[in-house]
């Protein structure tokens, strides 16, 4: 194996506080041997984490126009520091601009759309659609033949 | 201990005001709540505004009953711990949350024998008389599992 192939794959989990985070943790399970980071809308949540790195982003709702650009201009600068070779999130606006820059920097992308998520996609699941190479729901009747598509759930 | 939580959110001021309400009649009950930025001062439980990971999961596990919205953090982390569950969903109209998510996922989750859940502020005290009368607090933990099929297709993914 050459020195580039053996080399531990930096995996970026991002996910807003809640619900969203305690299911993309779960989310670990599929990344064995991977060089872990960590951006949440919680900055408590360093301290929860065994190993790891983890990074903060203020949180914004839908609605908070300056805070979603401060946000999203976060993101992109940890995305720039952090290089990782896949990008990970179950939502929410953190997850959708982790994907858009991801997949403008090549970055391989991956959407788990979260289980409260039971009627239909959230909404930053929907519009995350074009930037996420792997679209993803954990619920059977909210998949369709073009996506999302569902291979089973944290649960 | 009966422990309440709001989650990290947004407050939930009908929730914490009924069990409140009941704690006062119940005097015996401890109980414990998480009420996030919330107008109403409680008057008959112990309380916190915010809770650390590490508190919360600390107040998770010494809780005979978890009082909570329906939110998927708590569902995951009560299952895992075999807690029962009483749960009231916020509504939209009444602003307690952003999309109604939560009302429309309560016929799933309502399916997991340790989940009950209360429409409303009536019913809610109903089931919890109701939980604590029958004395069944005993529940076996649901070992967390992720789908073996999820994870195969993430990492065939991620190798390519």
């Amino acid at each position: 194996m050459s020195p580039v192939e053996a080399k531990r794959k930096k995996i970026l989990f991002i996910s807003s506080s809640g619900g969203h985070w305690i299911e993309i943790l779960r989310l670990r399970a599929a990344f064995v041997d991977c060089e872990a980071h960590y951006i949440s809308t919680d900055k408590n949540y360093d301290e929860s984490l065994s190993s790891g790195h983890f990074y903060s982003v203020r949180d914004a709702s839908r609605w908070d126009k300056t805070g979603l650009v401060l946000q999203a201009l976060r993101i992109l600068y940890l995305l720039i520091i952090i290089r990782p070779d896949v990008v990970i999130s179950t939502g929410a606006a953190v997850g959708f601009f982790g994907l858009f820059f991801a997949k403008k920097m090549r970055i391989k992308t991956i959407w788990v759309d979260s289980l409260a998520n039971v009627e239909k996609m959230s909404l930053s699941g929907l519009k995350v659609r074009p930037y996420a190479d792997l679209w993803l729901t954990q619920w059977q009747h909210l998949a369709t033949e073009k996506g999302p598509y569902f291979h089973g759930a944290v649960l | 201990m009966i422990f309440v939580t709001v989650g990290s959110q947004l407050p939930f001021e009908r929730l914490i005001k009924a069990v409140d309400l009941w704690a006062g009649k119940h005097k015996n009950q401890p109980v414990f709540a998480q009420i996030g930025d919330s107008d109403y001062v409680p008057k008959n439980m112990t309380f916190c505004q915010s809770i650390s990971p590490i508190e919360y999961e600390k107040r998770l596990k010494e809780a005979s009953l978890v009082i909570s919205h329906v939110g998927t953090g708590v569902i995951l982390n009560a299952l895992e711990l075999g807690k029962p569950l009483l749960l009231m969903p916020r509504l939209l109209n009444k602003k307690e949350i952003r999309n109604n998510h939560q009302l429309t996922s309560v016929e799933y989750f309502s399916t997991f024998p340790s989940i009950n859940i209360a429409e409303n502020e009536t019913v809610l005290i109903h089931l919890l008389t109701q939980i604590l009368s029958e004395g069944n607090l005993d529940n076996h933990p649901v070992k967390p599992t992720v789908s073996d099929d999820l994870i195969s297709v993430i990492q065939k993914f991620v190798a390519v």
